[in-house]
């Protein structure tokens, strides 16, 4: 019974989309308030009805009800309750409907947040929304449904979740990840309603900057997230590894930051708009064109779900149909007319237009490698797989070059700036850096590194911006803790989102350049040194846990004599599955961490055993988590909550709806 | 209106062309034309002996050829299951693809050694005649040294009871008991 109802409120929450996609576009044509009142509404009612179809949902995977074909196929009586909850996103079906649910959230906080803005543009807006989510019911419910049953032929119990789902980190991964994603949404049926109006103008970037702001700061974090469950429960120590699925996923995050600086120009200069539109339509595209790759089978990766072609043809119908309107109507209704505001060769439109083109040739060429293989397939070619060294190779110069420019923007000066004044206030402190990273260098365990130095210079390079641009901010603002109100959220977020940056910068080249790794043979009494630590084999034992046996070898791990962690790695047997996994145990600290994996057992009681030294791996996380949450520090800027502004807006918006 | 604006269009009806393409194509499937036909020549060294090995180093019976690398996580999945293969008395042969030798040694030292031999192709020059789409992929070859049969992605018993045990006759009915173990 739970199951249908489910299906009901699916189908519900279909026919509800269906009218917030027509009603309120359709008034907006006609100038009917009363239908383009309609708007938030119905998006408030999908959200209700896509919400009931999840609790049901959830609600057969709580019950271990196996006779529904998601619960049978990702959950099982033995699983934790909290994994059986969370193995409701770890497939195709039940990732659909978390998908759709979070687009319906999305869309019921535009309905909230919105209300200052004139009638006509969240009537539009929600109804661009509205199509997205009519698009996706309908995929959920044609070709995907969660809610099909496996009758009469009932197992007695279920296949088991992916042992390797079956970790914290995976259950807030794919909601804050579709957080972002989905989120991105927002900025691009702002830009469609633009278009549509024609009025792609200063209030059209304000409105859509703290959205946009927010989706990439979510993105962020769900990247990051993912690198950091990969490293732990992959056993391996790898951060990152330019799998189709996680391009699928940073391929937005990169049109994302381009979109978030573009945004930034268009508000404060009114210059950029066509530019701005475009990358909000190229950056929900790719969105969307990462769930092509990943629910249609057309590119082959570990994390891509159960596929079948009927689903991929839907998908592609509906990206073509979405991406290719979008596009058409930018090609009719985008500004034909130059802007008549100029600046300058040197101005901080032009430092922010390099952001803008670095990140999008470095979007492009992660689309391109991504889609390298399929390109010669298609063309008959051979069959190709492009590997982290093409990533790596034109990845990696690119961030290098957007670097330096990083500092500089946010001190200087819109319309027109001079490199001399640039010289002035940063060559003192440049020197400083530029020893400091002369000097780290030579820092690490293994002798001289250029690229350490490097490293901390362009780290270093970012950081000395954001003190420079505090302190002139503070500069003269009284004394004590009241200097700090002078500091706007947005200047908080950009810096701690900058530092972050600087911070995976930095993690990032050192962990990679310093990694020290020992494979060996170890029996009980056995010890080895690494990175100057001291790892001692004490005991081998074993353990059972709800739905696994463990083998746990326990190490103790000293420095100079002194003991400083006891570490349990694991070979987990997921008794379902009869998968063997590898529970690597980790001692972090923002330095460094030791990591030790199992191996296999390799007779007489010893062990095949990974140690690693990964110093400053932390950073990479710990700066992306600061630019996620740097992003999303940004909206609780005054400016974005002025209501007598909006009061004036929406007279301006009911006269631009007149003329 | 400008020409230039619909050039964005035009690039991504050029994409949604490719991905439709894309569509009928399956990235698993073995171009036809490989199926049957000899495994490509060689001269390669093993991983382990440093040895010089030709392409009859692979002869005489049925055998599994899989590509791997350590850079591939995927592989690492799938590494325990080639234990439990190797155990069973299926002959295994590695092509380390486009891969650091020391750290692959590393790794066989690890996670343990299922292959015969390990035929090292650090440029992927191999993986290219065989047309390799990406690691971890198996092959069956016949005593004759035929290509019978193409897997890409990771191996496990679901898959080689279905696609490979005929090949492997007496082999399958222990990795099948193995199946109905894991699941009872």
């Amino acid at each position: 019974m739970i199951p249908e109802l489910g299906h009901v409120a699916l189908i519900i929450a279909f026919m509800l989309a269906s009218g917030l996609a027509v009603l309120p576009m359709w008034g907006s044509a006609r100038r009917d308030v009363a239908m383009m009142n309609l708007a938030p509404t119905l998006a408030v009612g999908v959200m209700l009805f896509v919400a009931l179809a999840f609790a049901f949902l959830a609600t057969s995977f709580l019950q271990d009800d196996f006779t529904v074909a998601v619960v049978a196929a990702n959950s099982n009586s033995l699983l934790p309750p909290i994994f059986k909850f969370s193995a409701l996103w770890g497939n195709h079906e039940g990732s659909l409907l978390l998908w759709v649910l979070i687009l319906s959230g999305w869309m019921t906080a535009v309905a909230f947040f919105s209300r200052g803005l004139p009638l006509v543009m969240v009537a539009r807006v929600l109804s661009v929304m509205g199509m997205i989510a009519v698009g996706f019911l309908a995929f959920s419910l044609l070709t995907s449904n969660p809610f099909e049953r496996l009758l009469p032929t009932t197992p007695l119990d279920g296949n088991d979740l992916n042992p390797l789902l079956q970790d914290p980190g995976l259950i807030i991964h794919p909601p804050l990840l579709y957080m972002g994603y989905v989120g991105l949404s927002v900025p691009f049926a702002f830009a469609i309603a633009a278009l549509i109006g024609g009025r792609l103008d200063a209030s059209w970037a304000r409105w859509s900057r703290p959205w946009t702001n927010v989706a990439w700061g979510f993105l962020s974090l769900g990247i990051m997230l993912g690198s950091w469950w990969a490293y732990y429960e992959l056993g391996w120590g790898g951060w990152w590894f330019w799998d189709p699925v996680e391009n699928a996923s940073f391929m937005p995050w990169l049109m994302g930051t381009a979109l978030v600086h573009s945004l930034a120009v268009t508000e404060k200069r009114g210059v950029f708009r066509s530019w701005t539109v475009l990358l909000a339509i190229f950056a929900f595209s790719l969105s969307l064109l990462g769930t092509f790759l990943v629910r249609s089978g057309v590119l082959t990766s570990v994390h891509a779900f159960a596929s079948d072609p009927e689903r991929g043809l839907f998908i592609l119908i509906f990206l073509a149909l979405v991406v290719g309107a979008s596009l058409l109507l930018y090609a009719l209704r985008a500004p034909a007319v130059a802007s008549r505001v100029s600046y300058g060769p040197v101005s901080r439109e032009s430092l922010l237009m390099i952001n803008n083109l670095v990140f999008t040739v470095a979007a492009t060429v992660v689309l391109l490698g991504t889609l390298f293989p399929l390109v010669m397939d298609a063309f008959s070619l051979g069959k190709y797989s492009v590997g982290p060294p093409y990533f790596n190779a034109v990845f990696v110069p690119l961030m290098a070059l957007v670097t330096p420019f990083m500092t500089v923007a946010p001190l200087s000066r819109w319309r027109e700036d001079s490199a001399a004044r640039w010289l002035h206030e940063l060559v003192v402190p440049a020197i400083g850096v530029g020893v400091i990273a002369a000097a780290s260098s030579f820092m690490g365990q293994q002798g001289f590194n250029i690229w350490i130095g490097l490293a901390v210079l362009l780290a270093g390079w970012v950081s000395l911006g954001v003190v420079k641009d505090f302190l002139r901010r503070v500069k003269g603002k009284g004394q004590g803790p009241f200097r700090w109100r002078a500091l706007s959220p947005s200047f908080i977020g950009m810096s701690l989102a900058h530092l972050g940056f600087a911070a995976v910068v930095l993690g990032a080249v050192v962990v990679t350049q310093e990694n020290q790794e020992r494979d060996l043979r170890m029996a009980v009494g056995d010890s080895e040194e690494l990175g100057g630590y001291r790892f001692e084999l004490k005991r081998l034992g074993q353990l059972a846990g709800p739905n696994y046996v463990a083998e746990q070898a326990v190490f103790e791990v000293s420095r100079a004599g002194e003991l400083l962690a006891v570490l349990v790695p694991e070979k987990r047997r997921y008794l379902a599955s009869g998968q063997v996994m590898t529970e690597a145990a980790i001692d972090a600290s923002l330095w460094r961490d030791l990591y030790i994996a199992l191996g296999e057992p390799i007779g007489e009681g010893a062990w095949a055993v990974r140690l690693q030294y990964k110093p400053l791996v932390r950073w990479l996380w710990l700066g992306a988590l600061m630019i996620g949450l740097g992003a999303i520090v940004t909206v609780f800027d005054r400016r974005y909550r002025a209501q007598a502004q909006t009061r004036s807006m929406i007279e301006h918006g009911v006269v631009g709806l007149a003329s | 209106m400008r020409v230039s604006r619909f050039l964005p269009l035009l690039a991504f009806s050029m994409l949604a062309a490719l991905l439709y393409k894309g569509l009928s194509i399956d990235p698993t499937e073995l171009p036809a034309a490989r199926l049957g036909q000899p495994f490509p020549e060689f001269i390669k060294i093993d991983l382990k002996s440093g040895r010089e090995i030709t392409t009859d180093a692979m002869m005489r019976r049925p055998a599994l050829v899989n590509v791997w690398a350590t850079w591939c996580y995927s592989c690492r999945l799938e590494h325990p299951y080639l234990l439990r293969l190797a155990q069973q008395g299926v002959p295994i042969y590695g092509l380390n693809y486009k891969d650091d030798p020391d750290k692959a040694l590393g790794w066989l030292e690890q996670l343990g050694d299922p292959y015969q031999l390990n035929i090292v192709d650090i440029e992927g020059s191999l993986g290219l005649d065989l047309g390799v789409y990406g690691a971890p992929e198996t092959y069956v070859i016949g005593a004759d040294g035929r290509i019978l049969h193409r897997h890409v992605g990771v191996l496990d018993e679901t898959v080689f009871s279905r696609d490979f045990s005929r090949w492997f006759p007496n082999k399958a009915s222990v990795s099948g008991g193995a199946i109905d173990e894991g699941s009872g």
